[in-house]
């Protein structure tokens, strides 16, 4: 009695509360969380299961969470990849399964028309619960994922970031690159991926999002039926916390290339962090903003160093990267350094205008209903909402948290959150000689 | 199995009909501008695109690239609006902005809350005529779309390769220049140039104003009107036409880029929807693409990657909707241990399978099905429709091209199949590129400062 209690009331607040979009919220028998939102007009539905299982579970063989979540559309059940990849073609339905740092995540989006819905949907619970890993598909998988870290060291972008991350991260396991390096994948074996699928797919680690034309007691029994099959197991530990770098650093990688690509930041902010609408308020000031910022307008509009100048603070489930980035011609690289840095250091000792400030709320409150107008974009916002444990309320009440964050409060959260001197920088190009 | 499927493709049809594309609402105001215009009221939001008739196939050599540079420009500042206040005003409404350029077109979008309409309007009427082309903005901006080429073109060796090989490929056809243009033009632009560009092609009657969103038709028919209506038309020359002249045997090249990993791909000359002989050829050119490479139960997937291992990726593509005739491609990069020569070899084999047998039912069943279920996925983005109507526009099929698509595609058979692989897929018509991996030195890392 007491638990139907909670959960209808649970759900009125859900619905009191919610004038962008109701989500609605339960567990299934085996412990998964189910986030689902009803939206009409359009015949289909995104079902996500997300799983607390991307690479920084790897330990210490970088690349098994994506390995793993890239192998289970090659074989489950009776089926092999090409019978799993028809089932889902055949009813025009698309399917992905994909892992980043944080968590992987199981996707399908189809039309609702049943028989199109049944077949696409009984073809995700069978990976989800009993996919093969073949020797032949992990041998196949393997070296294609080889081939991909291969072609990573064409990009100076790419080696950029996996230098940058290293730089912030240490030995924390967010530090190496999601789909490995060609060490440890050459190193992995089907074994490896089987454990870890075994350890990580399981109801209790996973989070089940729900968003399209389906009906209420549809997604209860599309919630039940996808994670019928898997084990209830367990969560498993939190992440270690990430410790501040102790010193600044700057790192530079000869490259062959006609820019030279610059990284500048340090671990910053995670997805509950009481400062972090400060933090994201400020950010929009200084280099989040697309076209309308301080760093486009110093680096790009008043002297043209580079097509793109921003900024970004990536939440996480611990404080995950902000980051300052540009790219410009190798013999601009100490100009557009020194432009970049002061523009860091001026926000941070000035903090922003009232003007700056109100035409950054404006932007980001008019702009509010353009987040998650559509349904890929809602999904996206509730399965963050469902994995990071957030309010359900979290859309409705975005705006008051926009509106509620001041001057003093961002100069403040900068001050304590983005320190100068422990900054590290990452510069990929030719050398100026 | 085959029973399967035929119910699969009854129940699709209802899905189709019952959830039948909203109407698209057209007026062409007395400036000759026109303005489409589709309901969607879904979300409290809207996007408004204006389209121009020109791109970087409309350019003559010597200035390739202009259309993009002038996208650029067109931030720059007019009479009433200075340099900068376009993109704070739209910022300060609550917008989201941007622009893109392509071979056969460029255009301006914005996404605002539905009640701020008039605001991008006022801004994007005003800048239809009255642009400011400053030689000090020009210089900076020269700088911007310089580091551009080098981030998306120079330092990536699929896309050099792609530029390289298009250069090949066609003789006449402005198909052969790159949008971003060659650097040398770029480095060679004049103020004056720009102007003439921009004279010459921007202009209501050169322009389309797609709206997709949670607003009334009537409204915005008026108030295109009341911000639209006033500016002059122009006088619009002819567009040389710039046909492709016959290719008279295969041509092939290898690109030899600093690169870790070898490719190859293939291109026949094919034609597009508006170039066609006859339009369902087009269709059928769109399907046997969706033959080759509509997803991982696709030939590509199937056989090249999975089934044989020969390649770690494939793909193929048909450009359906460009303005002149283009290339089909076929592209794949070889496994560990495979070659660019082995796979070149089994990429000709697929399509002189394609010519000499028919695709088999279950194909073209799921091509379709694929289709359908796209045409309702496409909804759920105001953005892609309007896009979608935008672009048929603007190479001059008409946006009721996208409302027939879904139904031309299910009348293509597998004989029309057969048919245009026979008669387009030509040994004589075909163009190949290799991509030679050169060494890259990473040697030398000054190391950091850091613990």
């Amino acid at each position: 009695m007491r638990v139907l209690f909670f959960s209808f009331m649970l759900l009125m607040l859900s619905q009191t509360a919610s004038a962008t979009a109701k989500i609605e919220h339960w567990q299934t028998p085996q412990g998964s969380r189910v986030y689902y939102v009803r939206t009409e007009g359009l015949p289909m539905v995104d079902v996500q299961v997300l799983f607390d299982a991307g690479s920084a579970r790897d330990g210490d063989k970088f690349g098994l969470a994506a390995l793993t979540a890239g192998l289970l559309d090659t074989g489950a059940g009776d089926w092999n990849a090409d019978q799993i990849a028809e089932r889902f073609e055949s009813v025009g339905a698309n399917f992905g399964a994909a892992s980043g740092i944080d968590y992987a995540t199981v996707s399908l989006r189809t039309l609702t028309d049943k028989p199109l819905f049944d077949k696409a949907l009984a073809t995700m619970q069978m990976i989800l619960g009993k996919p093969r890993f073949a020797n032949a598909d992990f041998e196949r998988e393997k070296s294609r994922t080889l081939a991909g870290l291969k072609q990573q060291e064409e990009s100076p972008g790419d080696l950029a970031n996996i230098a940058f991350y290293q730089a912030l991260y240490g030995k924390h396991p967010y530090a190496h690159p999601d789909s490995g390096t060609l060490q440890t994948v050459a190193a992995l074996t089907r074994d490896d991926v089987q454990g870890f699928y075994q350890q990580y797919y399981v109801a209790a680690n996973a989070v089940i999002v729900i968003v399209g034309d389906l009906s209420k007691a549809q997604a209860e029994q599309t919630a039940e039926n996808l994670v019928k099959g898997l084990p209830v197991g367990e969560k498993p530990a939190a992440l270690p916390d990430v410790p501040m770098p102790v010193e600044g650093g700057a790192q530079h990688i000869e490259f062959p290339s006609t820019q030279t690509h610059v990284l500048v930041g340090l671990p910053g902010t995670y997805r509950k962090d009481p400062d972090y609408f400060s933090l994201y308020v400020g950010n929009h000031i200084l280099g989040g903003g697309s076209l309308v910022s301080k760093l486009f307008d110093e680096v790009r509009e008043k002297r043209g160093l580079a097509y793109s100048a921003a900024s970004a603070f990536i939440p996480m489930l611990k404080p995950g990267p902000f980051l300052i980035n540009l790219q410009t011609r190798n013999d601009q690289t100490p100009e557009a350094l020194k432009v970049l840095n002061k523009t860091l250091a001026n926000f941070i000792s000035q903090g922003p205008s009232e003007t700056e400030l109100t035409a950054a709320k404006q932007n980001i409150t008019g702009g509010f209903a353009m987040r998650f107008d559509t349904n890929k974009e809602l999904a996206g916002y509730v399965g963050m909402i469902g994995f990071y444990d957030m309010p359900l309320d979290y859309l409705d009440s975005f705006q008051q948290n926009i509106e509620k964050v001041t001057g003093a409060s961002i100069t403040d959260a900068f001050k304590r959150r983005v320190s100068l001197p422990l900054l590290q920088t990452v510069t990929v190009g030719k050398s100026a000689k | 199995m085959k029973h399967r499927i035929l119910c699969t493709l009854l129940f699709c049809f209802p899905v189709l009909t019952s959830h039948a594309s909203p109407h698209v609402a057209e007026r062409i105001l007395g400036n000759g501008l026109k303005v489409l215009v589709k309901e969607d009221h879904r979300s409290p939001v809207v996007v408004s695109q204006v389209w121009y008739k020109v791109g970087s196939s409309y350019e003559p050599g010597g200035i390739t690239g202009i259309s993009h540079m002038l996208e650029h420009m067109m931030f720059k500042g007019t009479d009433k609006h200075p340099v900068g206040e376009f993109s704070r005003i739209i910022a300060e409404n609550g917008g989201d902005e941007n622009a893109f350029t392509g071979r056969d077109y460029t255009a301006y979008f914005q996404t605002m809350a539905a009640s701020k309409l008039a605001v991008s309007f006022e801004l994007e009427a005003d800048r239809m005529r009255h642009l400011h082309l400053l030689a000090d903005e020009l210089k900076k901006e020269l700088e911007v779309v310089t580091e551009e080429r080098r981030m998306r073109t120079e330092d990536n060796p699929q896309a050099k390769m792609s530029e390289q090989f298009s250069a090949l490929a066609f003789t006449s056809s402005p198909y052969k220049n790159p949008i971003i243009g060659w650097p040398v033009d770029i480095a060679n632009y004049q103020v004056d140039d720009l102007q003439a560009w921009y004279q010459r092609w921007y202009a209501p009657n050169n322009a389309t104003l797609v709206v997709v969103g949670d607003v009334q038709t009537p409204d915005v028919f008026a108030l295109a009107e009341q911000y639209f209506g006033g500016l002059q038309a122009s006088e619009l020359k002819p567009l040389k036409p710039q046909t492709e002249s016959p290719q008279l045997g295969v041509r092939k090249m290898t690109v030899k880029v600093p690169a870790k990993l070898p490719s190859v791909v293939l291109g026949y000359k094919v034609p597009s929807l508006k170039t066609a002989e006859h339009e369902w050829e087009a269709y059928a050119l769109e399907v046997l693409a969706g033959v080759l490479d509509g997803g991982s139960s696709a030939r590509l997937s199937k056989e090249l990657i999975r089934g044989k291992q020969l390649a770690v990726s494939a793909g193929a593509g048909y450009n359906f909707s460009s303005r002149l005739s283009d290339l089909f491609e076929l592209e794949a990069t070889p496994a560990e241990g495979k070659t660019v020569w082995e796979l070149e070899l089994e990429l000709k084999k697929q399509v002189a399978q394609l010519q000499q047998q028919l695709i088999n039912k279950d194909e073209l069943q799921r091509i379709k099905a694929q289709v359908l279920a796209n045409a309702v996925f496409e909804r759920d983005s105001n953005f892609y429709q309007a896009m979608q109507l935008g672009m048929l526009e603007t190479i001059g099929l008409g946006w009721q091209k996208a409302d027939e698509y879904v139904a031309k595609i299910n009348q293509v058979t597998a004989g029309q199949v057969r048919e245009v692989a026979r008669k387009y897929l030509l040994e004589d018509h075909l163009n190949i590129a290799y991509l030679e991996p050169q060494p890259i030195n990473t040697a030398t890392a000054r190391k950091k400062a850091v613990k």
